[in-house]
């Protein structure tokens, strides 16, 4: 009895291929297109930023990568195979999960499940399994959340014991979705630049799904920027200009760069709003 | 007296290994719900002239089913289920007023282990053999889909499968655990002691064993003291889980922070962030 997982999957992933293609890729369910005409490519060790406002389908995105939903046409492809649920070569990252502050478990425990915790029965070698754990909540600067109980973590904390629960199967592409949006400005700094150095040292391929494009503006490969129904993608400097933003939401918007090097979008409705960080200054060269 | 001692001891051993799922599941409202319409199902079967045990299982394990198919979240949508076991409850009640047996009611709102039967305890044992080796079965995929339902659900594992035999397990094992301690009473065997076990530990297998040795403990002591004093059974293992509980909950953690700072410990959980 084996559960449909990376066991029952073809071991011939060709590594060398992109990492995802898409081509005029839709995305929706049954009744509802939630965006269409997505077409982009992903290389190894790129550090991708996924912005839109809410609802826009930053999600389905996800979605799609993990096999958990089909695409309502075009065509993606990861490592030039078709998504299937299971894939042991992406590392997840939600954004919820159900750990609550009465959750009295070893964070351990949590990263050593994501090793086998997908395979039926119990293991085999729990040792290795929790050296295995170890070492990844190591790599990302959390060995001493290792005999923590998981519900007393700070919400900067969880995100490195989430992180290393992703990283446990060396993953080549890490999905992160909204990791940032409890943390402070200090921590949201601090992870960000932990995924940098994930990406940049295990050569992985990186999309954070995040509301606020700037601090992430300084480690960014490429963007895909989802909103009405349309995708952007390419570099943030050929994505955030005026008249590609404005052909995305159909309504004029500026874009202005601060002296920092921080973008500020204008002009995009109140229904939006939270999209644009609403502390940001514009023209007034504050930052952080 | 020494069927009930073997039959309360296989079923404290099923109530704290799935009361540790319940617990960690967040579905001990479910469980009592299970419990409740399995009482419709008791009660029916008293009319009909069948052994109560068949009708709860039946009752049971369709409410379970029932609640595992209407989704993962339908275990926390309390208006749902309480419309649903309050309307279970009210057949019962019918059902009993149709028959006019009060003890069979007694026995099946409050457990009645001592008049177990040797066939008794084969049934007991004969279901609860399976339910343990299910439980190994799914001890992986479980606990993972119960800490992190969004990865384990991307990592592949089967979660309306997982979530129906869940339901299952907790099912049969209400249905035993209601012999012992009745519909009611049903937390003390199948939520408490799971509860004292996660208060203590943070790796889930010690805090399995500890919440069967709890469960047991508490049910053995129930049944001795049971044997000299007119008191039934399931107020004294109610009695005892509840006051270990309330001990582990409240009084343990300030016994330890007062041990620490007689030996002038650094507290390892107050680290900067």
């Amino acid at each position: 009895m084996v559960t449909k997982t990376a066991e029952t999957f073809p071991n011939q992933v060709d590594l060398s291929a992109p990492v995802i293609e898409a081509e005029h890729l839709i995305a929706g369910y049954q009744d509802k297109t939630v965006w269409s005409d997505a077409t982009f490519t992903v290389g190894r060790g790129q550090f991708v930023a996924v912005i839109g406002p809410n609802g826009a389908g930053k999600t389905t995105l996800f979605r799609l990568l993990l096999g958990l939903q089909r695409p309502l046409g075009g065509v993606i492809k990861i490592f030039d195979s078709k998504p299937k649920r299971g894939n042991p070569h992406i590392g997840y990252v939600p954004q919820k999960h159900g750990i609550d502050q009465d959750t009295n478990i070893e964070c351990l425990e949590l990263v050593r499940l994501a090793i086998s915790g997908y395979h039926w029965g119990v293991s085999l070698d729990p040792g290795k399994e929790r050296k295995i754990a170890l070492d990844t909540l190591t790599s990302v600067g959390g060995e001493d959340l290792a005999h923590r109980s998981l519900g007393g973590l700070s919400g900067g904390e969880m995100q490195r014991i989430f992180l290393a629960e992703a990283l446990v199967s060396n993953p080549e592409i890490l999905l992160l979705d909204e990791p940032l949006s409890n943390l402070d400005i200090r921590r949201s700094e601090e992870l960000v630049k932990l995924v940098d150095s994930v990406v940049r040292s295990r050569n992985v391929s990186a999309f954070l799904v995040a509301h606020d494009i700037n601090p992430l503006l300084p480690f960014l490969d490429n963007v895909i920027y989802i909103a009405n129904g349309k995708v952007a993608t390419g570099t943030p400097k050929d994505v955030f200009t005026s008249e590609r933003l404005s052909a995305l939401y159909g309504v004029p918007i500026e874009v202005i760069r601060d002296s920092k090097g921080n973008v500020a979008i204008i002009g995009v409705s109140d229904r939006d709003a939270d999209f644009v960080n609403p502390n940001r200054c514009v023209g007034c060269g504050e930052s952080k | 007296m020494q069927h009930a001692f073997e039959a309360g001891t296989i079923i404290a051993i099923v109530a704290g290994v799935i009361g540790y799922f319940v617990v960690l599941r967040r579905s001990s409202f479910a469980a009592h719900a299970l419990s409740d319409i399995g009482f419709a199902g008791a009660a029916g079967a008293v009319v009909i002239g069948v052994n109560p045990v068949y009708g709860l299982l039946l009752f049971t394990t369709l409410g379970g089913v029932g609640i595992a198919i209407l989704g993962p979240k339908a275990a926390n949508r309390d208006v749902e289920i309480g419309t649903v076991l309050a309307f279970m409850l009210g057949l019962g009640v019918l059902f009993l007023s149709l028959h006019a047996y009060a003890n069979e009611a007694i026995s099946i709102l409050f457990g009645e282990i001592l008049g177990i039967s040797a066939s008794g305890v084969v049934l007991t044992l004969a279901a609860s053999i399976p339910i343990l080796i299910v439980t190994v079965i799914v001890y992986r995929p479980l606990l993972f889909s119960s800490l992190d339902e969004d990865v384990a659900e991307a990592k592949g594992v089967p979660m309306l499968l997982i979530s129906i035999i869940f339901m299952l397990l907790v099912a049969v094992a209400t249905t035993f655990s209601v012999q012992v301690v009745g519909v009611l009473l049903i937390f003390a065997l199948m939520v408490t002691p799971a509860a004292i076990g996660q208060q203590l530990t943070k790796k889930p297998v010690y805090a399995i064993i500890i919440s069967v040795t709890v469960a047991l403990l508490a049910t053995w002591l129930g049944l001795f003291i049971a044997f000299y004093e007119p008191y039934p059974v399931s107020f004294f293992i109610t009695t005892i889980v509840f006051v270990l509980y309330l001990f582990v909950r409240y009084a343990y953690p300030r016994l330890k922070r007062l041990r620490r700072t007689q030996t002038d410990q650094p507290q390892p959980n107050s680290q900067p962030i």
